[in-house]
């Protein structure tokens, strides 16, 4: 029998070590583990170094609580309200350092180290400040002579990857969109993937071209539903705009962030207590199906 | 609100917002046929404007992976928010779309930002307000966009300070100093192609931004002297007389108002 690699929550979070290298929100604002990232927050896992391209507030939610040394990201605010308070401020106050990336500086990045190779060219960045920040080379194509920028590996010490469906083994399936998780998943040193829902192995072996997680991938499956709230979850619910809105007013200063927080992550014990504290219906009210897939032998 | 698209949503003429006439000067930069890297906020309604209108066999591309050739069946605040991924041709990954961006599969990358320069290079890092340093979100898929689409469409409010002689930081890569300069570079694409703003339309000449069109009641003469250097006009450029940005029609209006009914992107 394969191994059943389901804990809780609280139990897979204190497997990450403080100083580990976490990479999060890599479907850019679908499925953003937030549940996983809440759970960091009441545990105090302190000088973490954030991997991601978009986090929407995720990043910011866990700079605010003061568990950030480093981020290395394109991007860190929140998506639909414009800035991240505690990002900014953490920067302007230099609490926090920054390596400036572009979403395909950060892709190629996981993707280098998921090949086990040390850096992937690009020609995108170049005529760009960020290209000339410390972690990339300029460097000249050996065959064309071109100028080349050299991206180097990024192999997080943990992915958390947020899904539709995982068996207990760690199989799951996950669509809609997925900007870098896949590349994440084979960069990181250890995965832990949230399910909206834990099902049985033959369920994931019904739909195998759905499977893009497998097993020895992966360290620990928690089964969390509502995980990904406030981002949507493709076939499960919608994005929660107003909180994102409300999240930009209460946090413009940082008494307002941590009022914020008192609330919404260490005033609740886990992410059953938090979804009744929701109230807006989120669900999908039309959900589509795809055509039936059949295989076959 | 603070919105890197910069649509401060004011200054519109009767009928219609500042920002409604942004997306309609927008989507006449998309031409049928054309694969589109859409991003946020207003070229995604540009998008779902043209291929309602004048440009049905365009597609767009989202770097979180999405791929689409219709309007998504309800509004967006975000590329990934679920009407946006259900109907879509395809829901892939980042690698796949920006290798296509790599390959120079994309015709034209809509782009926003808190600084533009006199060549067209973006900045959405770090700004200064007086002694204070601002630190802004970063690029996203901006840089990668700027450096490698065919042609690129910026859209920006348009706010004097905002329009500067160099950028603080290049975030995104427009027409360097001028010139041959992608070339000398090696920065493949071709650069920004026209900048939209609240007031009027620009293109480039030579890497440099000239003074297009100008939209309805707006004065060329005090347009350009938001501009800290002496900004040339299509006369200038071309020998045509300086024109008016058309007004969005009633279609083009009803799709706009159809696809943000609220306002939220489009509105005052």
């Amino acid at each position: 029998m394969p191994a059943d690699k389901t804990t809780s929550m609280a139990e897979a979070i204190s497997r990450i070590e403080p100083g580990s290298t976490v990479a999060a929100g890599l479907a850019l604002e679908h499925a953003i583990p937030f549940a996983a990232g809440h759970e960091l927050a009441r545990q105090g896992t302190d000088d973490l170094t954030l991997v991601g391209p978009i986090s929407d507030v995720l990043f910011d939610q866990l700079v605010g609580a003061g568990l950030v040394s480093h981020v290395r990201a394109a991007w860190t605010g929140n998506v639909s309200a414009g800035s991240g308070y505690n990002f900014r401020r953490a920067v302007e106050a230099g609490d926090l350092s920054v390596e400036n990336h572009s979403n395909f500086s950060v892709a190629l990045s996981l993707h280098a180290a998921a090949l086990g190779v040390p850096y992937l060219p690009t020609r995108s960045l170049l005529g760009s400040d960020i290209a000339e920040e410390p972690q990339f080379r300029i460097a000249e194509d050996p065959f064309e002579g071109e100028r080349v920028v050299q991206v180097p590996a990024i192999a997080p010490d943990w992915a958390f990857v947020h899904v539709q469906r995982a068996a207990p083994t760690g199989d799951a399936h996950l669509w809609g969109n997925t900007g870098v998780t896949y590349e994440a998943v084979r960069a990181a040193e250890h995965v832990l993937v949230t399910a909206e829902e834990v099902v049985d192995l033959e369920v994931i072996k019904s739909d195998p071209s759905r499977t893009r997680i497998t097993r020895e991938q992966v360290d620990a499956v928690v089964e969390a539903p509502f995980g990904a709230h406030p981002s949507p979850v493709a076939g499960r619910y919608n994005r929660d705009n107003e909180y994102f809105l409300k999240y930009a007013d209460a946090t413009r200063d940082a008494d307002g962030f941590d009022a914020w927080a008192d609330e919404w992550v260490y005033g609740v014990d886990g992410r059953e207590e938090y979804r009744e504290k929701v109230e807006r219906d989120l669900s999908v009210q039309e959900p589509t199906a795809a055509a039936e897939v059949t295989y076959g032998q | 609100m603070v919105s890197d698209d910069g649509a401060d949503g004011t200054g519109g003429a009767d009928g219609y917002t500042a920002r409604e006439m942004m997306v309609s000067a927008a989507a006449r930069e998309i031409e049928d046929g054309d694969v589109a890297f859409v991003g946020m906020r207003l070229p995604l309604i540009a998008f779902q404007v043209a291929v309602s209108t004048h440009a049905p066999n365009a597609m767009s591309v989202f770097e979180s992976g999405v791929v689409r050739d219709d309007p998504a069946d309800g509004f967006l605040h975000t590329m990934c928010d679920l009407p946006n991924l259900d109907r879509a041709v395809s829901t892939t990954g980042m690698l796949d779309v920006m290798g296509r961006l790599a390959r120079g599969d994309i015709d034209v990358g809509f782009l926003g930002g808190a600084e533009i320069d006199r060549y067209g290079n973006l900045n959405t890092t770090r700004v200064h307000a007086g002694e204070r340093e601002i630190r802004l979100p970063g690029s996203g898929g901006a840089c990668d966009i700027a450096c490698m689409s065919d042609r690129t469409v910026i859209l920006m409010a348009h706010e004097p300070r905002r329009f500067v002689e160099r950028v603080e930081y290049v975030t995104s890569p427009g027409h360097g100093d001028g010139g041959d300069w992608r070339e000398e570079q090696s920065v493949p694409g071709g650069g920004p192609s026209a900048l939209v703003t609240s007031k009027a339309t620009f293109g480039f000449d030579g890497g440099e931004l000239y003074l297009r069109t100008v939209h309805p009641g707006e004065d060329a003469d005090a347009v350009a002297a938001d501009f800290p250097w002496d900004l040339r006009t299509r006369e200038d450029v071309t020998g045509d007389p300086m024109g008016e940005t058309p007004e969005p029609t009633d279609e083009v209006l009803s799709l706009v108002r159809e696809f943000d009914p609220d306002g939220f992107w489009t509105g005052e």
